[in-house]
């Protein structure tokens, strides 16, 4: 039965190697690179993963003239504000164009007001335009859920949002649409949009991140700009962090980032408070305790 | 009689992936690519009807393929031209053009002669579908 199999349709005894494929097409490197520079995420790194992985038998089957159709690489992300949607998209739109699904790998970000317009007829070269320049690459539409307004029957987001889905199915070749957002709220447009449900292959969720993770970011964060926290500093920043993540609003690496950014001018004015003469390298980079604990979310109050 | 202008038209029109080519060498090369039709095919009609904007900010060849396709829709019987803009100093002119669409039916020109003082002769030449007015000519 398999021998038949094999005559009818002609399979060429050459061999292909995945994994030298997986090397030379550069896309390790950028799985790698995406495990290195992104804390947490574990099963966004696996998902993104077995995608590739998808995608690189798919491109070997069709080198042996196997059947095989060409994939619906439309996604979205969900999750929390803050766990690094866009850093992903981003990283996405290289790796689909290392494996040669996109043809220019660039990336569109763009929301509702980019995509809708403000009077009748506006809207459908509004999003022609954005459609047309993400052409080649990956359009990245945050916030995708505001698209869709129920409460108002003649908003002109059902528009642009038929339109999204009449080229997301005739030039499938063209571009990718990676749709992000929370993740009640992306359900509930998917419920209401069963057409966006169906054309959307891979459904990836992004975790919030724990407090150890959130202190590897910020460390990391630090490192970049050259700062540096002292032993207590760090403890501090972890009450902080468990401190702030009770409080609403929290967004996750964007909280940190601006938790440190406060913390940092918090230093400055300590430096000139204490006016103790000339400061040094280390003095002018490190953050200490007080940094951190002079912040409103330990008095109880909201730090944003 | 097939109309012979701009690049390419000596040889068999171009399908849509061959014009995806050429269109994405004038984008790499920094060019501003716009798509023109119109129903007077006229040597001297330099300006034809210009379908949307020239598209300045497209990396990808794709996108005026769309329009091509958007243009071939509504203007299937008229010719429809891609033309290549060139900003930089001392070009800033179209480097390139080529017919991507045309009419099933090209009746070609009709050669007005004219005589002129004693024996000379004067020559001009008219389309002849051009003669129908304007939306009726193909």
């Amino acid at each position: 039965m398999v021998a038949e199999n094999l005559n009818t349709t002609k399979i060429s005894a050459e061999k292909i190697d995945l994994h030298a494929e997986l090397i030379e097409s550069g896309v390790e490197q950028v799985l790698l690179e995406l495990d290195n520079t992104l804390i947490g995420l574990e099963p966004v790194k696996t998902r993104i993963r077995e995608t590739a992985s998808l995608l690189l038998v798919e491109k070997a089957r069709e080198k042996f003239g196997l059947v095989h159709e060409s994939p619906t690489l439309h996604m979205s992300f969900s999750g929390n504000p803050g766990t690094g949607k866009t850093t992903v998209a981003l990283r996405m739109a290289e790796l689909l164009h290392k494996l040669g699904y996109v043809r220019k790998g660039h990336l569109v970000s763009v929301t509702r007001d980019d995509l809708v317009g403000q009077y009748i007829g506006h809207t459908a070269p509004k999003t022609k335009e954005v459609l047309k320049k993400a052409m080649g690459g990956v359009l990245f539409i945050d916030e995708a859920y505001y698209l869709y307004r129920p409460e108002n029957e003649r908003d002109y987001g059902q528009e642009a949002i038929e339109i999204l889905l009449q080229v997301m199915e005739n030039n499938r070749d063209d571009l990718v649409v990676i749709l992000a957002g929370y993740k009640a709220r992306m359900n509930t447009f998917f419920e209401s949009n069963p057409g966006f449900r169906s054309r959307i292959a891979h459904h990836i969720e992004f975790p919030d991140y724990t407090t150890e993770e959130l202190l590897e970011i910020g460390n990391n964060m630090l490192d970049q700009l050259n700062y540096s926290f002292t032993k207590k500093a760090e403890q501090t920043f972890l009450e902080y962090i468990d401190l702030r993540k009770a409080q609403a609003h929290f967004a996750n690496a964007r909280s940190i980032r601006n938790a440190l950014d406060r913390a940092r001018l918090r230093q400055a004015n300590r430096l000139f408070k204490e006016n103790k003469g000339p400061v040094d390298a280390q003095k002018l980079s490190t953050l200490e305790e007080n940094d951190i604990r002079e912040s409103r979310v330990f008095s109880g109050g909201i730090d944003n | 009689m097939k109309l012979r202008q701009g690049a390419f038209s000596y040889l068999p029109d171009l399908d849509d992936s061959q014009i995806h080519t050429q269109v994405q060498y004038c984008i790499d090369q920094g060019w501003a690519v716009s798509v023109e039709y119109t129903d007077d095919p006229h040597p001297r009609n330099t300006y034809w009807e210009m379908w949307g904007h020239p598209m300045f900010d497209n990396p990808d060849a794709a996108a005026v393929v769309y329009e091509i396709n958007e243009c071939r829709k509504q203007f299937g019987d008229h010719y429809i031209r891609v033309l290549a803009f060139d900003s930089t100093h001392g070009w800033e002119s179209i480097r390139f053009s080529f017919i991507v669409n045309r009419p099933k039916e090209e009746p070609g020109f009709h050669v007005t002669r004219e005589e002129i003082k004693g024996r000379s002769m004067r020559y001009t030449i008219n389309s002849y579908a051009a003669k129908n007015p304007e939306g009726k000519r193909y």
